[in-house]
């Protein structure tokens, strides 16, 4: 292309360095892409990624450092700089208007007078096939599918003729197959000579997509390689700054028997929908149950009806055989299940963020004790008793968690509810943007759990960890089960098949067809 | 595909950056700075006046302290101001926006004029406690309304607890023309004077509310933070998820506490009723209801700096009454001067996160060889 031959690369960094306060989240990056390559930026949570990207769409301004666009140096103020600068950013969570259709939300911010419908959907479509993107411009958004909303998005910033790519974590949100398709999309980019940067710590995704990879750790671009010549474990290696084994445990533990059971369980969203729609399944002591699905399949609900927070329409959950269903929150947590939810924001629930330790300690058991004064005491010696085994870094036990990274806030949740001896352990997401190695942690702790003969139920995204940690898996499916497999005895794809919808049975049939 | 832009983005003149936490000393010397600033730019706006800053300054100063009775007069006003922000505390904390403290603070007078007006014969102690009682529950009845719509129907608690203001101010109005006017005042639109035996006792010559005063400053204080239901509060006001899943009775906790702070802001209207106006009238709130919120902001809702600023706001406020009296300056020209200090007050929260970096020499030059597209 005629680009390539102005420039070598299409966007440089050459020493970015931006400070907040006292956190340097970048210091002193170098990398390049070129025209029609894709370049992964690996690293964990907190390595200076996103911040990386948000200096080049221009939310962020750095405070050292040139970034040269097409061999040219640049300043860019604002994401409307960036746009006519050609670097088109896909972030991790959609920003689109729902209530739009979808050829609206791509011309959405172009400027100028607005065009008829038809040119603007002709348009569209020509794009679409040029990169061999599936698209209905005139569907609504709030009626897509996840993987049809970020074609949407691909499609806004090509539609604003963007050549640089930036993608945070894609595929987050999508299932494996899913996956495979924008992979193809990005190919394809990529023969047309587009540079794309893809933002993500799985190593798999790494070496599927990647020509390149620019490897960060705590802010520092450490190494760029090639990824031909590279496997997982050099990349974690490279990752963590030191030799990390992949393994999981998963320790086998005899004759378990069932302490909680949910039949029949329906839950109705207050649109009327059903979140969890005519679901049985149990839980034994001594197992980790996983639960996947793509995210919103009623995970959510399901836990919070457990821990006695949502109502449910139908059904039980009985709890030694006794029904927990419509008894109050701190009942259940009486009787010993204990929920650690993580959402997103994964300080919405469960922790105060602004509170200490020693406050978030007291959280589910300051009603004990007699008098009107909560005790702090035995919450801050809990406390330092944690920060001592779990090696959570604070600068005190006052200090609010907030201020802690995101492994310290998780061990810090996990901890006080496995202090709490509970015999039922829910966690949702518990290692939900955290570095491998507190994951690593937190997959420890629950294994000892399981030892301890607690009922663990896990929720989690990513699938490989959920096949190695779990014994059994449950795949849930706009609320219904479409299948609980045992974890050995089942791959990948099959679980992303439940996934999508398709049971066991399904795909017997089609098998025999 | 566009060809990429040749433009040269200048970088912007001045840049917000995020500072690192600042040490609590810095902090304040940060907020004294903001302070000392808001008194030059009220000396700029008295000088623009006509008058001399450092004059008017003093006269404000040695009005409010200058003589034991100057003294008195500026604890009379800064008893239901401090009480009042006190109560607004309590439903802060919660992310409650209570702004109806001036409802709840007339209301409480109210109920507690009835028994002023009507049981005058009562033994004087036995009095005082029921009309301390009446005031309470009366303003906390008024906190109460709009929690109970709040946690029944989710409405907007901020548009409900203004509303219901007007309410109490017009019952008061209703009761005036009508029922309790004073029989003795020739048809003049008036409730009568309390009987001594109603009346609040005088302690070291002011009437004893400033005692109560500081004794919630106290009590507010450590149920604040050492008791379960204050700890009940700061959860549910950081997330009432989180509270939820704690397994706390949130809407419990809500209509709760807003009875207390609708209660303690009844008491100020109460004693301030019985113990200064020693009658009921309009004006027996006259604002108050609105600075505290201002009081307890600027306090960040610590009772012991709530003390500080509410007695800080009460010599502003005896001071430019003098001031208006010795040189003719209106007191609404004290209104100007809280309304500047809040602003670099304020301002300087603003500060305390953030600084600003002036675009540096050297880019400067790259910039300006602007060229145009295409």
């Amino acid at each position: 292309m005629e680009k390539q031959g102005k420039a070598l690369y299409a966007i440089e960094c050459r020493q970015i360095t931006k400070v907040f306060g006292q956190v340097v989240a970048n210091d002193r990056i170098d990398f390049n892409v070129k025209y029609g390559e894709i370049l992964a930026l690996l690293g964990e949570n907190g390595s200076g990624k996103t911040t990386l990207m948000n200096v080049l769409s221009g939310i962020y301004h750095p405070d050292e450092g040139q970034i040269f666009i097409g061999g040219e140096e640049v300043k860019i103020n604002s994401p409307v700089d960036a746009m006519e600068l050609g670097i088109g950013m896909i972030h991790q969570h959609f920003k689109l208007v729902e209530a739009f259709q979808a050829m609206d939300n791509i011309v959405l911010g172009t400027g100028g007078r607005k065009e008829k419908s038809r040119v603007t959907s002709e348009k569209i479509k020509k794009i679409s096939e040029t990169y061999g993107l599936e698209i209905e411009p005139e569907k609504y958004v709030c009626d897509m599918s996840v993987s049809e909303k970020q074609t949407v998005e691909i499609l806004k910033v090509l539609y604003k003729g963007a050549e640089i790519l930036i993608l945070d974590e894609p595929t987050a949100v999508l299932t494996p197959q899913e996956t495979e398709k924008l992979f193809q999309i990005l190919r394809k980019m990529r023969e047309k000579g587009c540079a794309i940067i893809i933002i993500t710590h799985k190593l798999q995704e790494v070496l599927a997509i990647s020509d390149r990879v620019t490897i960060l750790r705590k802010g520092k671009s450490i190494e760029t390689v090639n990824t031909a010549e590279c496997d997982a474990k050099r990349l974690t290696e490279l990752m963590v700054g030191r030799p990390v084994s992949l393994k999981i445990d998963r320790p086998k533990m005899p004759e378990p028997e069932t302490i909680l059971k949910v039949v029949d369980l329906t839950i109705n969203k207050q649109d009327g929908s059903k979140a969890i729609d005519d679901i049985s399944f149990e839980i034994k002591r001594g197992e980790i149950l996983g639960v996947a699905g793509v995210a919103g399949s009623g995970q959510k609900e399901l836990c919070e009806t457990i821990a006695g927070l949502l109502h449910a329409d139908q059904g039980a959950i009985l709890f030694h055989k006794e029904n927990i269903l419509g008894k109050s929150p701190s009942e259940i947590i009486e009787k010993g299940v204990s929920m650690s939810f993580v959402p997103e924001d994964r300080l919405g629930m469960g922790l105060v963020a602004s509170m200490g330790m020693t406050d978030n300690m007291l959280l589910k058991s300051y009603q004990k004790g007699k008098g009107c004064f909560v005790r702090r005491k035995p919450a801050r010696e809990l406390a330092e008793k944690l920060i001592g085994k779990l090696e959570i870094v604070t600068p005190g036990t006052e200090t609010p968690v907030r201020l802690l990274s995101g492994g310290n806030v998780q061990k810090v949740l996990l901890g006080r509810e496995i202090e709490s001896s509970p015999s039922v352990l829910i966690t949702a997401y518990p290692v939900r943007g955290l570095d491998i190695n507190s994951s690593y942690t937190v997959y420890e702790l629950l294994n000892e759990q399981k030892k301890k003969n607690v009922a663990v139920m896990y929720i989690g995204e990513d699938l490989d960890v959920l096949l190695e940690l779990s014994d059994r898996i449950m795949v849930l499916c706009h609320g219904k089960i479409t299948g609980i497999v045992d974890a050995d005895k089942v791959t990948k794809e099959e679980i992303g098949m439940m996934m999508t919808g398709e049971t066991r049975a399904d795909e017997a049939e089609r098998e025999a067809r | 595909m566009s060809t990429v832009t040749s433009k040269q983005h200048q970088e912007p003149l001045i840049r917000v950056v995020k500072r690192a936490e600042l040490t609590a000393g810095r902090m304040m010397l940060l907020r004294l700075l903001a302070v000392f600033l808001s008194l030059v730019a009220g000396g700029v706006f008295i000088a623009c006046v006509g008058q001399n800053p450092f004059v008017i300054y003093g006269t404000i100063l040695s009005g409010a302290c200058r003589s034991v009775m100057a003294f008195q007069g500026t604890v009379k006003i800064m008893i239901p101001l401090l009480i009042t922000s006190l109560g607004v505390t309590l439903a802060f904390k919660m992310k409650f926006w209570n702004i109806g403290a001036e409802g709840q603070l007339i209301f409480g007078a109210t109920c507690a004029t009835y028994f002023a007006l009507f049981c005058s014969g009562m033994n004087h102690v036995l009095l005082v406690i029921v009309m301390f009682l009446a005031g309470f529950i009366g303003g906390g009845l008024w906190g109460l309304i709009p929690a109970i719509f709040k946690v029944k129907y989710d409405t907007n608690e901020t548009l409900f607890t203004l509303m219901l203001n007007y309410i109490a101010l017009h019952i008061v109005s209703y009761l005036r023309d009508g029922p309790w006017m004073d029989p003795g005042s020739q048809g003049f639109p008036k409730i009568a004077r309390f009987d001594k035996n109603a009346s609040l006792d005088k302690l070291f010559g002011i009437q004893f509310g400033w005692l109560i005063a500081l004794i919630l400053v106290v009590v507010v204080f450590i149920y604040l933070k050492y008791t379960k239901q204050g700890y009940e509060i700061s959860v549910v006001g950081e997330s009432q998820d989180t509270a939820r899943y704690a397994g706390m009775n949130v809407k419990k906790i809500v209509l709760r506490t807003m009875f207390l702070s609708g209660g303690i802001c009844g008491m100020a209207g109460m004693i301030q009723a019985t113990g200064s106006d020693i009658t009921l009238t309009t004006s027996v709130a006259g604002g108050v209801g609105f600075t505290a919120i201002i009081v307890a902001w600027l306090a960040q809702l610590n009772p012991f700096s709530i003390l500080l600023v509410s007695f800080l706001f009460s010599v502003l406020e005896k001071g430019s009454s003098v001031v208006q009296s010795n040189f003719g300056l209106s007191t609404d020209c004290a209104d100007v001067l809280q309304g500047i200090i809040l602003f670099f007050i304020l301002g300087c929260e603003f500060f305390v996160r953030y600084r600003f970096v002036l675009r540096q020499k050297a880019s400067c030059s790259g910039a300006c060889r602007k060229e145009t597209e295409g």
